[in-house]
């Protein structure tokens, strides 16, 4: 029985994590269950598991995505319920920190990122007019193996035991002197195959907006969510590999007793502080810049007028993108520089602070001469203007090095980093999402109801966070499971717990109104219900398979605007015969087994290893040799589609 | 046959296995440790470069100029990561 032992988990005498398990047990049970029942599998594995088309897999990160949210939400909720009233026992000091771990990782990795990816898979193509992205199949492959990443780092508080050295993992406490059990075992393959994943995504999509551009649309013409894309994946291919070697080094040290970030034989702890934030920081401009992307289509779409300072923009986040790279020692700067170093470092991460106020101004003197409308996009997009600013301006408190020492591992730092990620990020996407929605489905999601939401989760971020500022001003420390009565932090905390109820009942609410639209909103929305501008709006409502039947030929970053009101002729020539990638099961069998690698690495089960290990090298092998030239779809099966849809032309 | 032959290339070849040489010597000849790096550290970047180039065929499509940017980017952050990192941890690190 000993091989055996090692999967079960450290004592916790908590009943939750119990009922927990069962949970999870019941809905797996429930959910074969109902594919089977519904006799689904065929649909669901020849339509979804195997597809190779960016739509639908844009669409599987983004429910991925609103699935690790509310994963990570239960876990913010557990925690401010903890430090709801002083000296609270709802969680002991072990469990605290498995969640916050759990949270921030979940949260970062698998939600953000899958959000920003999803968003990226599902839009770009069709705003550059392409019929998918450059290498279909190796974006399925990126989707399964983030996919499996996230499954594997789920999987972790059944068996063995959760992670619980921080989303940022630092050592020596992550080392396994102090880390003993598999958790950080956990951490470290799930990023890790996740990481490739994204790796991935970020060459395919290089690849695809600098080849696979429609005729006509130079760099400079391009629609801003792209442009913010394409930075985007360059940071990614810059910034990932150091996290691969990163956790390949923290791996190496916890299972092949290395000395890399050990503190004594010659290791260096601070190396991976060093990094961790060498690709940390680049990364939160990965997640915050497709938001700015997204936040631009939608702001110009409903202020009926074009971006204002497209050059300026572009300008602005390619600087961005260098200046991410000049900032990170900001993250540690208590933890031994001296005065040189940390002044240089809080300069340039200061200077981050232009750039970014640039946009804002672009995006306020759009507004200010448009005729705004109030839909729930524009609503998340107006809310995130001032928001993100006042996160901004506490990011600059918190480069002052020398106040750092004051702010550092307080409340207040985490109040900052939620008021430029929520308002930021998630209201980015949660508006991108809405605005998207009938390119996706066909149908429009309630407005009415997507403004209560809108009204409880704005309300409930500000009650939630803002607090957090003043207790952090007052000294109360971040990852703190609980704190005394004397210490005058319980009124604030519990007006913070009140809030994460508000957004709770937010989310909630968006998740009902997909149920009510989805039952009773009309089908007939047309192929521009927002009077859009950009390229993607030129197809349908929901777009076919093959994205645009003639190829557009365009002519300025807003090619839909001038086909409507300037009559630029975007579809020139013909339907002709369009060639498609085929779908294939080798992604997802080949995430399948580095899930079985993963996982057998974490638990020191060598064989599997080994097995799994020959699994990928095969299915790399036989990829090398298949032959696979796609299909066409024949230029009737369009005009036919076409026709349906009440025909384009 | 001029056209034929891939000068270029074999020039490239013979260059680069004198480079290779060229830092090889620097195990069999007694130097200082900072000498040897040096050499090592200069043979491995013209190395780099004639590969990109005449291997890789950088510079021979439309778009060198965006895969000239794009390298020189990478080469500047990778410099300039470097140097943060012996700025944060060593130059200026201070307990
Ligand atoms: C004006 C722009 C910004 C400035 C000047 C800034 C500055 C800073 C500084 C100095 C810290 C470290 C503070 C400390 O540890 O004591 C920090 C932490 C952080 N920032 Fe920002 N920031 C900015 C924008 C952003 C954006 C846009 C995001 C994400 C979308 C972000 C996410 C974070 C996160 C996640 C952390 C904390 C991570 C941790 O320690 O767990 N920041 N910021
Ligand atoms: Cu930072």
């Amino acid at each position: 029985m000993d091989f055996f032992d090692r999967f079960t988990i450290p004592p916790h005498d908590d009943p939750m994590l119990y009922a927990s398990i069962v949970a999870i047990g019941l809905v797996s049970i429930a959910i074969v269950f109902g594919v089977t029942y519904f006799k689904k599998w065929g649909y669901l594995w020849s339509e979804w598991l195997t597809t190779v088309d960016h739509k639908r897999i844009g669409i599987m990160y983004i429910i991925s995505a609103l699935l690790m949210l509310f994963r990570g939400g239960a876990d913010a909720v557990m925690m401010r319920l903890q430090t709801a009233v002083p000296d609270n026992s709802f969680l002991d000091a072990q469990h605290y920190n498995e969640v916050f771990t759990t949270h921030g990782v979940v949260m970062i990795f698998f939600m953000a990122m899958a959000f920003i990816i999803g968003m990226m898979n599902f839009v770009v193509p069709l705003q550059i007019g392409a019929r998918d992205v450059a290498f279909p199949r190796l974006n399925a492959l990126s989707f399964w193996l983030y996919f499996a990443g996230a499954m594997l780092f789920n999987l972790s508080f059944v068996i063995g035991g959760s992670p619980d050295a921080g989303w940022t993992n630092y050592y020596p406490l992550a080392g396994t002197d102090f880390s003993e059990h598999v958790g950080v075992n956990y951490y470290n393959w799930a990023l890790q195959i996740s990481g490739i994943g994204t790796l991935m995504t970020g060459i395919n999509f290089i690849a695809t907006i600098m080849k696979m551009r429609a005729p006509g649309m130079t760099l400079m013409k391009m629609p801003m969510f792209t442009w913010s894309a394409l930075i985007t994946n360059l940071i990614i291919v810059f910034a990932f590999p150091v996290l691969t070697i990163a956790l390949l080094m923290g791996t190496l040290d916890r299972q092949f007793f290395t000395n890399f970030f050990t503190t004594g034989d010659g290791g260096m702890d601070m190396m991976w502080a060093n990094l961790f934030w060498i690709w940390g920081h680049p990364e939160v401009y990965i997640l915050i810049l497709p938001a700015f992307g997204i936040y631009s289509q939608i702001i110009a779409t409903f202020s009926q007028r074009n971006l204002y300072g497209y050059k300026s923009m572009v300008a602005s986040m390619v600087i961005i993108s260098l200046l991410s790279f000049m900032v990170w020692v900001h993250h540690f700067f208590t933890m031994g520089q001296g005065a040189v170093a940390n002044s240089i470092f809080s300069i340039t991460t200061m200077a981050i602070a232009v750039p970014t106020g640039i946009k804002i101004f672009n995006w306020l003197l759009t507004m200010w001469k448009g005729k705004i409308r109030f839909t729930t996009p524009m609503m998340y997009s107006v809310a995130f203007i001032p928001l993100f600013t006042i996160g901004g301006v506490t990011g600059v408190m918190l480069a002052i090095a020398s106040a750092d020492y004051q702010y550092h591992n307080t409340m207040f730092l985490v109040a900052h980093f939620h008021n430029v990620i929520i308002p930021g990020v998630v209201f980015a996407m949660i508006a991108g999402l809405i605005y998207y929605w009938p390119k996706m489905f066909g149908f429009l999601l309630n407005e009415r109801i997507g403004k209560w939401a809108f009204w409880n989760i704005v309300i409930g971020f500000c009650l939630s966070f803002f607090p957090m500022y003043i207790t952090g001003l007052n000294g109360q420390a971040r990852r703190m499971y609980t704190y005394s009565e004397a210490s005058g932090f319980g009124p604030l905390s519990m007006v913070s717990f009140f809030g994460a109820l508000l957004l709770a009942v937010g989310f909630a609410l968006i998740v009902y109104n997909v149920y009510y639209s989805f039952r009773y909103a009309p089908r007939n929305v047309g192929d521009d219900p927002w009077n859009a501008r950009s390229l993607e709006w030129a197809t349908h409502n929901p777009v076919p398979e093959y994205n645009f039947a003639i190829t557009p030929n365009v002519n300025s970053s807003e090619a839909f605007w001038d086909y409507k009101k300037n009559g630029h002729d975007l579809f020139k020539g013909g339907i002709k015969d369009i060639h498609m990638p085929n779908n294939s099961g080798w992604s997802i069998i080949l995430a399948g087994i580095f899930f079985v690698f993963a996982f057998c690495f974490v638990f020191h089960v060598w064989v599997g290893v080994i097995i799994a290990f020959v699994g990928i090298i095969s299915c790399l092998l036989y990829r090398s040799f298949e032959k696979d030239d796609g299909h066409h779809i024949h230029k009737e099966e369009i005009e036919e589609t076409e026709k349906k849809f009440g025909g384009a032309e | 046959m001029r056209e034929l032959f891939p000068m270029k290339q074999v020039n490239g070849y013979i260059f680069s296995l004198l480079l290779t040489v060229v830092a090889l010597s620097v195990y069999f000849f007694d130097m200082s440790f900072a000498m040897g790096l040096t050499i090592l550290v200069v043979t491995a970047f013209i190395q780099a470069g004639v590969q990109l180039v005449v291997f890789m065929h950088a510079g021979e499509s439309e778009d060198k100029g965006g895969i000239y940017v794009h390298t020189i980017y990478g080469v500047v952050l990778a410099l300039l990561t470097i140097l943060g990192s012996l700025l944060a941890m060593i130059w200026g690190y201070m307990y």
